[in-house]
């Protein structure tokens, strides 16, 4: 197992917003968490990446505790986030971008070998590589907040709500890339809105309720549930 | 036109050491959304700190007066900077996640704190830095008689102020700190020590200040323990009209703060220099509150 979090609780002040949640990702694995606004999807990526602290519980990788590794080390341990609304750095250009993805690595040779397979995956970034960040389009400031993310050779690739605001053609094309992210062997862990599209592309999915996680399932199989297919897939089945 | 080049000159190395303490406050604003009340008072210290060495350590007469005013400065700069690292440290950090009131009282609270800390050290008179340290002679530009230590002061300023601008646009720390400033947490997640680039900022700014409190004892000879206060206004000033939170904003206000005020004090009256400055002020909170080069990408949401 690659990941385990085990009866993970996170408060902001006095409100606790997990109540104590388990979930596990396995090597290779794409997991997604569907849920509404609220639900504390978010709030588990972040717990993730040391950006909020578990008041109680565990976050393991490989087995060994993480949970109270402060958040700039994490990168290093092989976790990295593409955050929800993207938060590319705006007044700089998108080659700092992503050579701040990098911030952490030393072997220059594998950074330019990660940049070139970045460039590979989206090309768009290669064009606009001098253009200042807060001028791309949307869906350019996602394929950077991606790209700089893979930036730092992760094992464990978090992406938050990476479809939010985007055209549905460039849905189609950011889901087939985190498809071939996968491929090439990262393990990603994808919350999302858009949950047919995610569950589609997931192996297993764990859907969240008010800090709770109410239901773990194969993707398959949440899929055709009829819970799910009301309250998340618009109603209709397949 | 003899006049003109002497104050445009004058204004360049006044606005040198205004640009200098002008870029630690808006390092400091870039990284925390704080106004550092108590940079003017670290200029001062450095202005104190360079006599005392001056004068204890003889270097000027052991070494010679341009080595030995050089590892002057290289001295103050750095005991400077560890005041400034000091002062996050005790006066800012604790109040990081308190609500924003709160550090500006601690800077305000600082501000005094260190002015009295150097009345009590060095007393409450002005003091004089030594006289003929440099020559005292004059150079002919363009047919204008300018004195060298004006123009050292400038080329001084410059030559600093083109370090900090390669440091942090050309460097992998650099772009850290510009990238902390626009987003801490994206920076965290970039694996950025945000608190090791927030002790960085309030090492440079500080040095870079004491610096300029150097060259100002060197230029007008006399310093006193409340010199800061105006010193840091203008800058602070100077901060505002390049646009706070942005490197060069902050050079070019300085530079260009001096020269208005230098060409002020010659047309209009030397007495209304200082209201020159602050009509400045007004006016760019008035006509364009985020500084000249303030603001050049909007965020898209």
């Amino acid at each position: 197992m690659l990941l385990e979090l085990r009866d993970l609780h996170v408060n902001y002040g006095n409100v606790e917003a997990l109540h104590g949640i388990n979930l596990s990702v396995n090597e290779g694995e794409i997991v997604t968490i569907l849920g509404a606004n609220g639900a504390g999807k978010s709030t588990t990526l972040n717990s993730i990446c040391g950006l909020v602290k578990a008041t109680k519980g565990e976050i393991l990788l490989d087995g060994e505790p993480i949970h109270s590794v402060p958040a700039h080390n994490i990168v290093k341990m092989g976790i990295s986030q593409s955050p929800e609304g993207r938060r590319v750095f705006s007044t700089l250009t998108v080659e700092e971008n992503m050579d701040l993805g990098a911030f952490t690595m030393k072997d220059s040779a594998k950074i330019e070998r990660n940049r070139e397979w970045i460039y590979d995956l989206f090309p768009r970034l290669l064009e606009r590589r001098t253009q200042l960040a807060g001028t791309l389009s949307g869906g350019e400031q996602q394929m950077l907040a991606i790209g700089r993310a893979l930036m730092s050779s992760p094992r464990l690739l978090l992406l938050d709500e990476p479809s939010l605001g985007l055209a549905p053609i460039l849905v189609k094309s950011i889901f087939e890339t985190i498809r071939k992210i996968n491929k090439h062997g990262l393990t990603v862990i994808l919350v999302e809105q858009n949950a047919r599209a995610a569950l589609k592309l997931a192996d297993r999915g764990y859907v969240m309720e008010v800090g709770n996680i109410v239901l773990a399932d194969d993707a398959k199989s949440l899929l055709s549930n009829p819970e799910i297919q009301s309250a998340y897939l618009g109603g209709k089945g397949l | 036109m003899e006049e003109f080049f002497q104050q445009l000159t004058n204004g360049l190395a006044v606005g040198g050491i205004y640009a200098l303490i002008a870029l630690g406050y808006t390092m400091v604003y870039g990284v925390l959304k704080l106004i550092n009340f108590a940079h003017g008072d670290l200029f001062t210290i450095g202005a104190f700190l360079g006599l005392t060495l001056l004068t204890s350590l003889g270097l000027t007469d052991s070494v010679g007066p341009v080595a030995g005013l050089l590892v002057l400065a290289v001295m103050v700069v750095v005991l400077v900077g560890v005041v400034g690292y000091l002062l996050e440290r005790i006066a800012y950090r604790p109040l990081r996640t308190s609500p924003r009131l709160s550090a500006v009282v601690s800077a305000l609270g600082a501000s005094i704190f260190f002015q009295n800390a150097i009345m009590l050290i060095w007393g409450a008179r002005p003091l004089v830095y030594p006289h003929g340290l440099l020559p005292n002679i004059t150079v002919d530009i363009f047919g204008v008689e300018l004195p060298l230590i004006r123009i050292i002061m400038f080329a001084i300023s410059v030559l600093l102020m083109c370090g900090l601008y390669y440091l942090t646009h050309k460097t992998r720390i650099g772009t850290a700190i510009r990238a902390a400033a626009i987003d801490q947490g994206a920076a965290k997640l970039m694996g950025i020590d945000v608190n090791r680039v927030i002790s960085l900022v309030f090492m440079i700014g500080p040095a870079l200040g004491g610096a300029a409190g150097v060259m100002v004892g060197l230029y007008y000879g006399q310093i006193n323990f409340t010199m800061g206060w105006l010193y840091g206004l203008k800058a602070f000033t100077a901060a505002i009209l390049g646009g706070i939170g942005n490197i060069p904003g902050a050079m070019l206000g300085g530079l260009l703060l001096g020269v208005v005020e230098s060409l002020g004090a010659a047309y209009i009256s030397i007495a209304w220099k200082d209201a020159i400055s602050f009509l400045v002020l007004i006016l760019i909170l008035i006509v364009r509150p985020t500084g000249l080069l303030g603001e050049r990408v909007a965020d898209k949401v």
